[in-house]
């Protein structure tokens, strides 16, 4: 389509976007780069103060390698204790070029897979670095006493993930997330104990301060007794995730926000990529209204379930009536549609496909669902084995839906579960702020247009433990080590406006309740920036965002004062943010008329409806600045270059 | 499905709390305890109501955030976390009383939201292995048999919930801290630390004002991921071998 009709794409020619990716052959550019690094002396390093927040993986990781370093830290997590960030709760596990196997893995194979399992929207150099730390990340879990799983030899087990032809996964049962967060937890717990870290709990960060331009510090607020605070520092670690839950209902936890990642955009620091979303295709579909969230079972279930639709549409067909359905009215769709690779089809492409059933009307249950069959892998292979595999998941499911798996297929739909996008970084992680980093899933950095399984732990990890450290010295070695202190007028500015906002919440008093507003957005979002985008919807979503902003401003409902834990005050704050984001993520999705990833444009599909990327046009990470209240983000462009693989469009056929 | 509540409100850790009762008439059994606890607040707040505080985070049973004591029991009738039970576990007409975790060490902050920072504070004082980032040995140099490393992961899956505390009529913590001591005393990354960090961490333990242990086993029966009651034997013998036998006494060969 004519990209040029969009009234949006405008470039502001002043910003120069300079990744710094360092120059010189792929697999010499982070030694040579770890060379030309500034060192901060070892004397003066117990001068800077750093902020990091959020502990999930990268967040603790930071910290902890910070403080070991002999840098003041300081670290903050809205949760009651560091242990419980959402990392906590991936299941499937952690890739490393270990070639443990002997089956052909290695440090460029595991890049390669990256790049092309990002559909080619991803730096060669940050992704070269991150296969080239995977294998330090595995030494050092180990080595804090991860219970990895191992072989009878006593050496570590692997497993096969994703799609990927190497066994390279790291796994700690179904908790490898919770495992490697209590490692990193264990580390920081260590340097809280010895005085280098100092640990905020139940604090949100509310605002970025900048003086000089530079990042300062910050302004949180204690979520028990409401005070609004401020700390100084001399650089800033955003480590604060993900934002799926402006879908309102996604995988992630209940609390996840942009909220701090969004105050430093609007304070400057460009955000990339907002419209990729990862959509997993195998979670617990909605039972009711009255839904909360969504939960992800281990994709690892196509490796024995097949998954269909009746042939002609059947609504409100249950699960346990399904047997009723000869084999001939049954549409297997995956393996119809992909016979080489069937049910085992990336994330994005089995989504997709199980929308467009669903579409069609030939959805079960509710209709927005669809089958995932074991009873022909029950028959081949008996119910010990498939319950040896799958047995907790299976559990899992009954307890939620009530349904036997054992006895009647799963019900499945896919939901949003992680976020591509995120701060704009360059190779050192600093966002257009300097001073300013964002690390894990708060950046946008290595995972392109889609992620693939077990990769989002190595990044998260990687960044913490093995770039940070690195990177942070080299901007900390060109300031002066004098102290930080808060009593600037930026502070007090900041602290100003956080209150103002806090007021302004309390005295709307209005009709709907913060979640409400949120699930609104959140159908506005999955339906028309979610697994299929097209400019019309696009644009009307954007309308619809715009309403429904300007509504939740006069009337949504926030009882209970600012001076005491207030959980609907907690909440406002974040959709306040969240709708700003959804109305970028549209902006977004509609400046990249190509598919690419989890991005699908139905106006940019091969004839046989598969995503067709426009490398021409769209090789670039969309990267955009935030202009004030209302007013229109202006898009800047990074270009991709690729000096070593060669772009091609991905066929599961 | 219609149920009646009966739940405890306090405004905060200096004020009085008193239960509150509460009537619902539209809860479906696919319904999460939680989600239910959602509805009665969106009911509250358009009744002009300050709605219940909870904590909850993941709501698929492993961040450990949830935390409430529901008829008497930590997480309620199944052996799972507050965010995996769900309406069907319970009858149509049922009075549900919801309490906040009780014990000394966990005060309460507000309604159902208590303060467990003290589980933090014990693992600061020595659940962890000394190793810094970087200089560590290749993961593969350390064999560790199958059988040991899957004993230490059933350690290691604890959450951190707290539902031993709230299950022991004594408020004791020693499931809790005997999961991590048993985790890293098992595993030979651990060793070198084993007897300074059991002494650590069970005199934190004390410190916080958990009570003892009487070996009844609430802990172990109430426990969301079945943590096992050996752990606690286990932290037994580590701490007596600790104190018996420690460094001091090792390197001067003995009284």
């Amino acid at each position: 389509m004519d990209t040029a009709r969009v009234p949006i794409k405008k470039i502001n020619r002043q910003m120069k976007l300079d990744s710094k990716i360092p120059e010189g052959p792929l697999a010499e550019k982070w030694t040579k780069h770890k060379f030309n690094l500034k060192l901060v002396n070892p004397a003066n390093k117990r001068k800077f103060d750093v902020i990091v927040v959020g502990t999930g993986l990268a967040g603790a990781s930071a910290a902890a390698s910070l403080g070991e370093l002999g840098y003041n830290v300081k670290a903050f997590c809205f949760q009651d204790s560091p242990r419980r960030a959402h990392s906590i709760a991936a299941q499937g596990g952690i890739n490393a070029a270990k070639n443990y196997q002997n089956d052909g893995d290695s440090v460029y194979r595991l890049f390669y897979d990256t790049i092309k399992g990002g559909d080619y929207r991803a730096r060669e150099g940050n992704v070269y670095r991150l296969a080239e730390v995977s294998v330090n990340i595995i030494d050092q879990c180990v080595a804090q006493g991860v219970p990895f799983a191992r072989e009878y030899g006593g050496l570590l087990a692997n497993r096969s993930f994703g799609g990927a032809q190497v066994s390279r996964t790291f796994y700690a049962r179904g908790q490898t997330g919770q495992q490697l967060l209590l490692g990193a937890y264990s580390a920081l717990n260590r340097q809280i104990a010895n005085g280098k870290v100092t640990m905020y709990t139940r604090s949100e960060m509310l605002d970025v301060v900048l003086v000089d331009g530079k990042a300062r510090g910050i302004v949180t607020r204690d979520l028990v007794t409401g005070k609004i605070e401020s700390h100084a520092a001399h650089a800033v670690l955003i480590c604060t995730g993900g934002y799926g839950n402006v879908f309102f209902l996604s995988t992630n936890a209940k609390g996840s926000n942009v909220t701090a990642a969004w105050r430093a955009h609007k304070k400057g620091a460009l955000f990339g990529n907002p419209c990729y979303t990862q959509i997993h295709p195998t979670c617990i579909p909605v039972s009711g209204d009255h839904q909360s969230k969504l939960t992800l079972m281990s994709e690892s279930l196509r490796n024995d379930g097949r998954v269909w639709v009746p042939k002609t549409a059947r609504p409100g067909l249950k699960a346990k009536d399904a047997a009723n359905i000869p084999e001939a009215d049954r549409d297997y769709f995956l393996e119809r549609k992909y016979p080489s690779f069937g049910n085992l089809v990336p994330r994005d492409v089995a989504s997709r496909n199980a929308k467009q059933m669903c579409d069609e009307g030939r959805g079960v249950g509710s209709g927005l669902a669809v089958f995932l069959d074991f009873s022909d892998a029950i028959k081949r292979d008996g119910k010990k084995t498939i319950e040896a595999k799958y047995g907790n998941l299976f559990d899992m499911y009954q307890q939620i839906t009530g349904d036997n798996p054992y006895e009647m297929p799963m019900m499945i739909y896919p939901a949003v579960h992680y976020t591509m996008g995120g701060l704009w970084v360059d190779y050192n992680l600093m966002t257009t702020v300097p001073g300013l980093y964002a690390l894990g899933e708060a950046n946008f950095s290595d995972h392109g247009a889609n992620r693939l399984g077990a990769s989002a732990l190595m990044q998260g990890l990687a960044d913490g433990y093995f770039v940070i450290p690195y990177t942070l010295g080299d901007y900390l070695a060109g300031l002066s080590p004098e102290k930080v202190t808060t009593d600037r007028p930026e502070f007090k500015e900041a602290i100003d406006k956080v209150n103002g906002t806090i007021n302004k919440f309390l005295s709307i008093k209005g009709k709907r309740t913060v979640d409400e507003f949120h699930r609104e957005l959140g159908l506005t979002m999955w339906e028309f920036c979610g697994m299929a985008r097209n400019e019309e919807g696009l644009k009307g979503a954007k309308k619809k965002i715009q309403a429904l902003k300007e509504a939740f401003w006069k009337d949504v409902n926030v009882l209970g004062g600012s001076q005491e834990l207030n959980q609907e005050l907690e909440k406002a704050m974040r959709v306040a943010d969240f709708m700003e984001l959804g109305e970028l993520m549209v902006d977004d999705a509609l400046n990249r008329s190509e598919s690419c990833g989890g991005h699908f444009r139905e106006e940019s599909q091969t004839p046989d409806g598969e995503a067709l990327r426009k490398d021409d046009e769209f090789a670039y990470v969309a990267a955009w600045e935030y202009k004030g209240e209302n007013q229109q983000e202006v898009l800047h462009k990074e270009t991709l270059v690729f000096e070593n693989v060669k772009l091609t469009q991905r066929s599961y056929k | 499905m219609k149920i009646n509540l009966k739940i405890w409100r306090q405004k905060n850790k200096d004020t009085k709390g008193s239960f509150k009762s509460y009537a619902l008439d539209n809860v479906s059994t696919d319904m999460s305890f939680l989600e239910m606890l959602d509805v009665l607040n969106h009911d509250l707040i358009h009744k002009g109501e300050e709605s219940v505080a909870f904590d909850h985070d993941c709501r698929e049973g492993i961040c450990g955030m949830c935390s409430l004591y529901i008829n008497g029991r930590p997480h309620g009738p199944q052996q799972t976390t507050t965010c995996q039970l769900h309406m069907r576990s319970f009858k149509d007409g049922e009075t549900i009383v919801i309490e906040p975790w009780r014990a000394k060490a966990f005060p309460v902050i507000r309604d159902l939201v208590v303060d467990r920072t003290a589980f933090d504070r014990i693992q600061q004082a020595g659940g962890y292995v000394s190793v810094n980032t970087g200089g560590v040995p290749d993961a593969n140099e350390i064999a560790i048999s199958k059988k040991i490393a899957d004993e230490a992961f059933d350690s290691a899956a604890c959450i951190g919930c707290g539902a031993c505390v709230a299950a022991c009529k004594n408020a004791s913590a020693m499931l809790f801290v005997s999961a991590k001591v048993s985790q890293l005393a098992l595993l030979p990354q651990g060793k070198p630390e084993r007897k300074e960090r059991v002494e650590k961490m069970v005199a934190q333990m004390d410190a916080e004002d958990f009570g003892a242990c009487t070996n009844t086993g609430a802990c172990e029966a109430e426990c969301p991921k079945g943590i096992s009651l050996t752990n606690i034997a286990r932290m037994n013998r580590e701490y007596f071998s600790a104190i018996t036998t420690s460094y001091e006494i090792e390197l001067k060969g003995g009284d």
